[in-house]
């Protein structure tokens, strides 16, 4: 019944943009969401922080610099398919057109990084999809800010060299990578190889097969092979499914660090008392103590706007779709100033993004001071800071805690793994880098 | 030799896993003749309405139970009223395609009754590895598999006895054999299906009880379905032995190929591996393990 109702409310903000009720320009942000399939548990919450912050934004300000926002929201079911049937007819959506894809998966990323730039519409993928994206100077309409999947494996490696007493302990030691068995999963490979040359640990990759209800064969291996410490690249029930095996057998929660996208509520709920202490990369703080959330509750949930249930506004995913929706209206906001006009297009759109400076000063404006690292996007880095944090998981508490500082990805490692992957891109599909002078 | 001995003993436990799922399946076609698509979501959503009734309406553990059973004796009596009776004497693809109607619709309101979240299913079961196990013999074995294990043995017990001994049982098998003979001696065909949709969705509830507690409740439980397809292919689509000695088979088989062969080829080989081992028995018994051999002559 509240699905119900959420689906209403949400048909109802979006409203003005069918009946054309609004005379005003309106920005038109479509969001390819997951409500349903098996990672709906995971899509639900983005979908529901992403919205609310856009939709607080039209109730609060009257949208960005009083244009107002048309969010239209398309089932992707986090199906590639699906999703790039929804970029396809939503991208001349409205008068301005759809004015930025962000496609919560690194599959249909893939898809639409041809597409962005023939039909002018940037890609915001927000810590997913093609690492090598964070070159600018070949994927000018893509951006993975603020940190790739590369990114994040040297800082995972760096935070196991500190706990084990430093970056010349990791020699001889053995890590494991669990990862899901599709392009996002495969992401950190190549980087993890480069730093176990570089540090003189032994890795090995266990794939596990969509949607990795069952893992009992990798926990085995991993059982026998013993290794001192495990990573993991999953999404949805491979998550939960894995941190319930890594504790059956009695594998070491603060030895096993998930990537962001393995770092939920939905994740570690579901093993209760056992996954205390499991580790997950993060860009952005847990929890609903900010200016924005309070705003959000107060112009939407007060008034029953609210995409998603009251209590579980600020779990992780709920926070990752919000901080999302910020850097994105920031976009656009600054393209709004660049261009001198509120109705601007996805080019502009892309303009603002590659401009996009949101320090702490305007994180405190915006009712965000200290929730995330401050960005600075320029014409050759999309990555942006690429600066990851470590939180872990309290199962008394039941709350994410951020237990580390947020570190400097090792860039000897990512930068020439870049450059290589972006050469090739540029390559087989005839791109030419251009000049960011 | 401990380790191949815990990889086989995983491998069997994972298999009883799937077996149950297979029951369900096992159970409509050996009825009706109808490959049930929908049964990995009936139990989905036999999952979804237990773990509802007791976060929602706060019922307790055994109620909720009973409360559920209801549910999937009433879905059974409206699938047999709005979809079955009016497919009677169509053909098996007909049936299977109303079938895979019946897993939107069920995936559908189990969504938009309950939600989409990870639902945390405690009901109590054992969890976690049997410490007596791995500090005694260093072997790893899931206390809720051995559960899982056990309620299947009794499952397949009551089974056993409901189509042998009961006059249910034998209404039900005589269908199975023949419905013309069957209607002629006056069974009732809606009855039987009511009544084998009602134990397949029992069937249901317990595989979704044991994936459940396994991983959450979510809607990922509806694919268990793929697991249980080798399974059946093996074990034979009529037989309830062959769900679980083709289970276990298809078990052992994807966690030894994957833990001694998938290291060599990249890993992740225990999905297809399943079925490639499913097909190389198809090549020599087409109608499964313990299958029906369908003689048919013109």
């Amino acid at each position: 019944m509240r699905k119900l109702t959420r689906t209403i409310v949400a048909a109802l903000l979006t409203l003005p943009l069918i009946s054309g009720v609004a005379s005003a320009y309106e920005l038109v942000m479509p969001t390819l969401d997951y409500r349903t399939g098996p990672y709906a548990p995971n899509g639900i919450p983005f979908a529901n922080g992403y919205g609310d912050y856009l939709n607080m934004l039209n109730e609060r300000d009257g949208g960005i610099n009083g244009a107002r926002i048309s969010l239209v929201p398309c089932e992707t079911g986090y199906n590639t398919k699906k999703g790039v049937e929804c970029y396809e007819n939503l991208k001349a959506e409205g008068q301005s057109g759809a004015l930025v894809f962000q496609p919560l998966s690194t599959g249909i990323t893939y898809q639409l990084i041809p597409k962005a730039s023939v039909d002018e519409i940037p890609i915001f993928s927000m810590g997913y999809g093609r690492t090598s994206a964070a070159n600018g100077k070949v994927f000018p309409w893509v951006f993975n800010f603020p940190a790739t999947y590369w990114s994040q494996a040297t800082v995972f490696v760096q935070y196991i060299g500190q706990e084990e007493g430093g970056m010349d302990k990791l020699k001889g030691k053995k890590i494991a990578l669990v990862y899901h068995n599709s392009a996002y999963g495969k992401e950190p490979i190549r980087t993890l190889e480069k730093a176990a040359e570089k540090f003189g640990f032994e890795f090995m990759a266990l794939p596990v097969d969509h949607p990795g209800q069952e893992q009992k064969a990798t926990w085995l291996q991993i059982r026998r092979e013993k290794p001192d410490w495990v990573m993991m690249w999953g999404w949805g029930v491979m998550n939960q499914v894995a941190i319930k095996e890594a504790a059956s057998i009695r594998y070491p929660m603060d030895r096993f660090i998930g990537v962001w996208w393995s770092g939920s509520e939905n994740d570690v709920l579901p093993a209760g008392d056992a996954a205390d202490g499991y580790l997950s990369g993060a860009f952005h703080q847990p929890g609903d103590d900010f200016g924005a959330h309070r705003d959000i509750k107060k112009h939407l949930y007060d008034k029953g706007l609210g995409l998603g249930e009251r209590d579980r506004i600020g779990e992780v995913l709920y926070n990752r779709g919000l901080v999302a929706a910020m850097w994105t209206s920031e976009a656009i906001r600054k393209a709004m100033e660049i261009h001198g006009t509120n109705e601007v297009r996805g080019k502009h759109v892309r303009d603002g993004f590659e401009a996009l400076e949101v320090n702490e000063a305007r994180l405190k404006e915006l009712g965000l001071e200290g929730f995330t690292i401050p960005i600075k996007i320029t014409c050759e880095n999309h990555e942006g800071p690429g600066q990851v944090a470590l939180q872990q998981w309290d199962a008394k508490a039941g709350k994410w805690n951020l237990v580390s500082d947020f570190y400097e990805p090792l860039r000897d490692i990512t930068g020439p793994l870049i450059a290589e992957d972006s050469a090739q891109y540029a390559a087989e599909n005839s791109v030419t880098e251009r000049s960011c002078n | 030799m401990t380790f191949f001995i815990e990889v086989v003993l995983s491998g069997l436990m994972a298999g009883v896993m799937y077996s149950l799922v297979a029951l369900g399946f096992v159970l409509i076609f050996k009825a009706s003749g109808i490959f049930n698509f929908a049964q990995g979501v009936m139990a989905l959503f036999a999952a979804l309405t237990l773990v509802g009734l007791m976060e929602k309406f706060g019922f307790p553990i055994w109620l909720a139970i009973i409360g559920t059973i209801a549910v999937m004796i009433a879905l059974a009596w409206l699938i047999e009223r709005v979809m079955l009776r009016h497919l009677v004497n169509q053909e098996p693809i007909i049936l299977f395609m109303a079938t895979i109607g019946l897993a939107y619709v069920l995936e559908g309101m189990g969504d938009i009754l309950w939600g989409s979240d990870v639902k945390v299913l405690d009901l109590g079961i054992p969890q976690g590895a049997s410490d007596w196990m791995l500090d005694s013999f260093d072997i790893y074995i899931e206390k809720l598999e051995v559960f899982a294990a056990v309620t299947a043995a009794i499952l397949v017990a009551f089974l056993a006895v409901f189509f042998q001994k009961t006059r249910i049982g034998r209404a039900l098998r005589a269908v199975a054999d023949d419905h013309q003979a069957a209607l002629s001696v006056g069974i009732s065909l809606h009855t039987i299906w009511v009544i084998v949709w009602s134990v397949a969705g029992i069937v249901a509830l317990v595989a979704g009880i044991m994936w459940g507690s396994k991983s959450g409740v979510q809607f990922s439980l509806s694919l268990i379905a793929l697991k249980a397809l080798p399974v059946l292919i093996l074990g034979g689509f009529t037989s309830v032995p062959g769900a679980i000695i083709g289970g276990m088979i298809i078990g052992v088989g994807e966690k030894v190929a994957e833990v001694y062969v998938g290291p060599f080829v990249g890993g992740a080989i225990e999905n297809w591996f399943a079925y490639m081992l499913a097909l190389v028995f198809l090549l020599f018994r087409p109608q499964g393990l313990f299958g029906e051999k369908i003689i048919e002559r013109v």
